[in-house]
């Protein structure tokens, strides 16, 4: 697909629901070792989008005010997420909650189907999706490659898609690139973010290589052993991919073809072959 | 429901049996010590708006949820 339409021209930015986003890599704000890590990766990161989420609060307690002040404290566009839940009841009255507490329509929806893969429930991802658009929210779904789930995502009001590398926390990358790459070409106007499974920069260079718009993850860089050198890696794969697949990749082959010269190679005797 | 002031019911707070004399979703947030800001609420599956936490009276064995910010993924 790269090697068909050369990407030349001026470099467009991201753009999420009419939104330019300054970075490809969204980062999520889990699991680091500490608040102060989370935030020194963050910075590292240079993301343009961090995920966050509800989460019940113990009486008197006052831990979501702090965490709150810190994440708005490092200046990056928020978007909540409906992590944990499993109909869409319940994800469209965590993101009604979520749009409440953070003060943005921006919603990661999430409806989980399996509490081993936590992989989309695809019917109730579309139900939900649907309500959700219909209440003004900018959905951005975590689905899987599933085309047809696709489609009705985009036919439920979402503008953007987020397909899944692998399940969420494995690490494993990009399981299934044939699919990602169909999902690719079957919508190229529409901004796709891989979010989940990725685990190393090459995942993450290999998913802008496909022409992939963004990335989004959060274990690959929080349980690295110095997630905030591991952030700016990140970074630099996220970047180097995007060149690439602009640059326009080079055409793949089954066999050799020789780079330099054949004219004019020493000992060459026609005989020999 | 009318009830008295102090007259207490069992409801149902982030998975919780509790008792509370507070009539309304308002009383009950600041009963249990949250700021009005500080929190997102949802009784019986439902949103409450902030605006309406006073609007909304607590019935026993209602479910209620209060949440604030918090990481995610």
């Amino acid at each position: 697909m790269n090697a068909i339409e050369p990407r030349l021209g001026s470099v467009r930015p991201l753009m999420l629901y009419g939104v330019d986003v300054p970075s490809r890599l969204l980062l999520g704000t889990a699991r680091y070792p500490s608040p102060q890590v989370m935030s020194d990766a963050v910075k590292a990161s240079g993301a343009g989008v961090l995920t966050v989420s509800v989460r019940r609060e113990a009486a008197r307690a006052n831990t979501g005010a702090r965490f709150f002040e810190l994440i708005k404290a490092l200046g990056v566009r928020i978007m909540p997420n409906t992590a944990g839940c499993r109909t869409p009841r319940e994800a469209v009255t965590t993101a009604r909650m979520a749009r409440e507490l953070f003060e943005t329509d921006w919603i990661k929806l999430e409806v989980i189907g399996n509490d081993d893969t936590l992989q989309p429930d695809l019917f109730g991802l579309v139900e939900a999706a649907a309500a959700l658009t219909h209440d003004g929210f900018k959905v951005f779904p975590y689905t899987t490659e599933d085309l047809v789930a696709a489609e009705r995502l985009l036919a439920a009001g979402c503008e953007v898609l987020m397909p899944w590398g692998a399940p969420i926390g494995t690490g494993r990358g990009l399981a299934n690139p044939y699919a990602l790459k169909s999902l690719r070409q079957y919508f190229p106007a529409v901004p796709l973010i891989i979010d989940a499974g990725i685990g190393a920069p090459s995942h993450a260079a290999a998913a802008m290589e496909l022409g992939f718009d963004a990335v989004l993850l959060n274990t690959a860089v929080a349980a690295a052993a110095d997630p905030v050198r591991m952030a700016r890696a990140f970074a630099a794969a996220v970047e180097a991919g995007r060149s690439a697949y602009e640059a326009g990749l080079m055409e793949t082959r089954d066999m050799a073809a020789p780079s330099t010269p054949v004219a004019g190679t020493p000992f060459f005797e026609l005989e020999r072959r | 429901m009318q009830r008295h002031a102090g007259q207490q019911i069992g409801i149902v707070v982030n998975g919780e049996a509790i008792v509370t004399s507070a009539r309304t979703l308002a009383e009950l947030v600041a009963e249990q010590g949250f700021t009005e800001t500080g929190v997102a609420t949802a009784v019986n599956g439902d949103f409450v708006p902030r605006q309406a936490r006073g609007e909304v009276p607590l019935t026993p064995d209602a479910r209620v949820e209060i949440v604030a910010p918090r990481q995610g993924g």
